[in-house]
């Protein structure tokens, strides 16, 4: 469905995407992960059509977006990171106009808003002005709008973002039944838990490169180790306390908050620093989750 | 969304359901119909403007001071009373105003305030397309709008039902002409800091002051005249008053009127289109 060989894009003198590579399949949910400005949005940007690339190959469902863009788009859902829609209109005009943009019949949108409400649960804000919902009720129609045209690749640019707990589960599952209809997913998100739900495969960029692919579960093998032991020493202590762990387990990630010790056996390693004499505030083991990979990949500084 | 309900959602995929061939073709069309329905949102106001102006600034310019330069010239303005002189300027100017507010503040919208332009950008719509259904909304609009004040002219008997058409016609020629410059202008400003105040002033305001719409252009001085020269206004309003009382207009300067204000549209939907397909590719 989606080749990219050697994908650039440069903004003057800004490569925001400097030469990647991956393939996405049919049904597949494929997802792009990695810190602000890594490049993810202007990916998406260029897999749906609208942007440009500056160099490389782009296939996307067999066409060139260089010299097919309209034909791509018409096949194609787009969640864009940003809510767009007409605030002076109403749920169901919003949905109804878009629909209309693919050319969509009047009859065929009626029964097809029914279900896209149904969707995205706001049967009851259907003649409600756009301008009155909720950010998260903008949210979820924004991913409703994006299936108007019942699309072959469903393009969501952190989708949940600004969704509650609640609704970022139905999203979950409806993202799931689309998949087992064909519908092929490409996601951004920063939540590390979602990509691990949803996606298939994933890459994890940064600073315009892919730095790892794989499925969520062969990365975490790949880049971290089995369990993970969180220590909080205070805010204060948490330095000094990292220097004197930092050879217990395989690694360890001092966080400004807390210090992540990367070990097959978190509980043994606790004892260890309760051997050291050395008490921690807090303790936890976990299993390692596709946040330590991110962490690691990508590195802890802030990038905004 | 709390309440977990089993979603029905009845699927066929966009490659049955999209009709490929009208989507690209008929493009404009789509983007009108959205323009028409966000239109309709302020029906009232529009209609409220489209009424209200004419029958205002009839009663006050067109018979207050119309009786007075009746009163002091024997034979009118250019051999016709003051108030059919004034029609087709009058006419020019309200079609300019209606179909201005129909590109430029969606053009701006669209870029800047909801993002919309975006929206529409990842459907198969381009740039190019986009600016073509602003300028059929448009020109919905500045037809509505004209006939309107072409009406409420005939009310006053400033013009005779018979020239009503051609009238009509050249204002829209006008409004048209003038919204495509003004979409394109509009559609290179990435900052919204008071550009509608600067058009407003420094180009709608001359522009209707001297353009020969409450006195023939050649009583202004030649360092003013100009001003004329490149408005839409005079164009329409010397086409206007040629075709509806035989004002004398030599052939030759009718057709550099209609060329003119065919050139503003043509060069305002190209330069306009190019620039919409570049923003929004970035």
């Amino acid at each position: 469905m989606i080749v990219a060989k050697d994908l650039k894009k440069v903004f003057g003198d800004f490569t925001a995407v400097n030469g990647i590579n991956f393939e996405v399949k049919k049904g597949e949910a494929f997802g792009l992960l990695g810190p602000n400005g890594a490049g993810k949005s202007t990916t998406m940007r260029m897999i749906a059509a609208t942007s440009l690339r500056t160099s490389g190959e782009l296939s996307i469902l067999g066409k060139d977006p260089n010299h097919n863009g309209p034909e791509i788009r018409a096949h194609l859902g787009v969640v864009p990171q940003q809510d767009n829609h007409d605030n002076e209109l109403k749920v169901w005009e919003n949905l109804y106009i878009y629909g209309r943009y693919f050319g969509l019949g009047r009859k065929f949108l009626k029964n097809k808003i029914v279900e896209l409400l149904d969707f995205a649960q706001l049967q009851e804000k259907r003649d409600v002005k756009v301008d009155a919902l909720s950010g998260g009720m903008k949210r979820r129609l924004t991913i409703a709008r994006g299936l108007v045209n019942e699309p072959e690749i469903l393009m969501l640019d952190e989708p949940t973002t600004g969704l509650d707990p609640q609704a970022r589960h139905i999203l979950w599952d409806r993202l799931f039944r689309l998949k087992e209809q064909g519908v092929t997913l490409v996601i951004t998100t920063h939540y590390m838990d979602e990509a691990e739900q949803l996606c298939d495969r994933l890459i994890v960029m940064d600073k315009g490169q892919i730095m790892a692919e794989g499925a969520p579960a062969e990365l975490i093998k790949k880049y971290s180790s089995k369990e993970v032991l969180e220590v909080r020493f205070g805010s204060t202590k948490n330095a000094e306390a990292a220097e004197q762990i930092k050879n217990l387990g395989d690694r360890i990630e001092p966080l400004p908050d807390r210090i992540l010790v990367y070990a097959e056996d978190g509980e043994k390693v606790l004892e260890q620093i309760h051997k050291m004499g050395l008490q921690p505030q807090t303790s936890l083991v976990r299993r390692s989750s596709l946040e330590d990979v991110f962490l690691r990949l990508t590195g802890r500084t802030l990038v905004d | 969304m709390s309440v977990y309900t089993e979603p029905k959602m009845t699927w066929q995929g966009a490659t049955k359901i999209v009709n490929l061939r009208k989507a690209l073709t008929a493009g404009p069309w789509f983007v009108a119909e959205y323009r028409l329905r966000n239109m309709s949102k302020w029906w009232t106001a529009i209609l409220a403007f489209g009424l209200g102006n004419p029958v205002l600034y009839l009663l006050s310019v067109g018979i207050g001071i119309g009786a007075l330069v009746n009163k002091s010239q024997a034979h009118g303005v250019d051999g016709v009373p003051y108030l059919t002189f004034l029609a087709p300027a009058l006419l020019a100017t309200s079609a300019i105003q209606a179909a201005m507010d129909e590109t430029s503040f969606p053009t701006m919208q669209g870029f800047m305030w909801d993002k919309s332009f975006f929206a529409m950008n990842a459907t198969q719509l381009t740039g190019r397309v986009i600016v073509g259904g602003i300028m059929i909304a448009s020109a919905a609009r500045c037809i509505f709008n004209t006939l309107i004040y072409a009406l409420v002219l005939w009310a006053f008997g400033a013009v005779a039902p018979a020239s009503i058409p051609v009238l009509v016609a050249s204002a829209i020629l006008a409004g048209l002409g003038f919204a495509a410059i003004m979409l394109m202008t509009v559609s290179f400003i990435k900052q919204d800091d008071g550009f509608f105040a600067i058009v407003g002033r420094f180009i709608i305001a001359p522009m209707f002051m001297f353009s020969g719409t409450f006195y023939p252009i050649t009583n202004l001085p030649i360092y003013l005249q100009w001003i004329g020269w490149v408005s839409p206004v005079w164009h329409a309003t010397d086409i206007g008053r040629a075709l509806s009382y035989g004002h004398a207009v030599t052939p030759g300067l009718m057709v550099i009127h209609y060329s003119y204000l065919l050139l503003m549209l043509v060069v305002g939907m190209t330069v306009g289109g190019r620039q919409f397909a570049k923003r929004l590719a970035a």
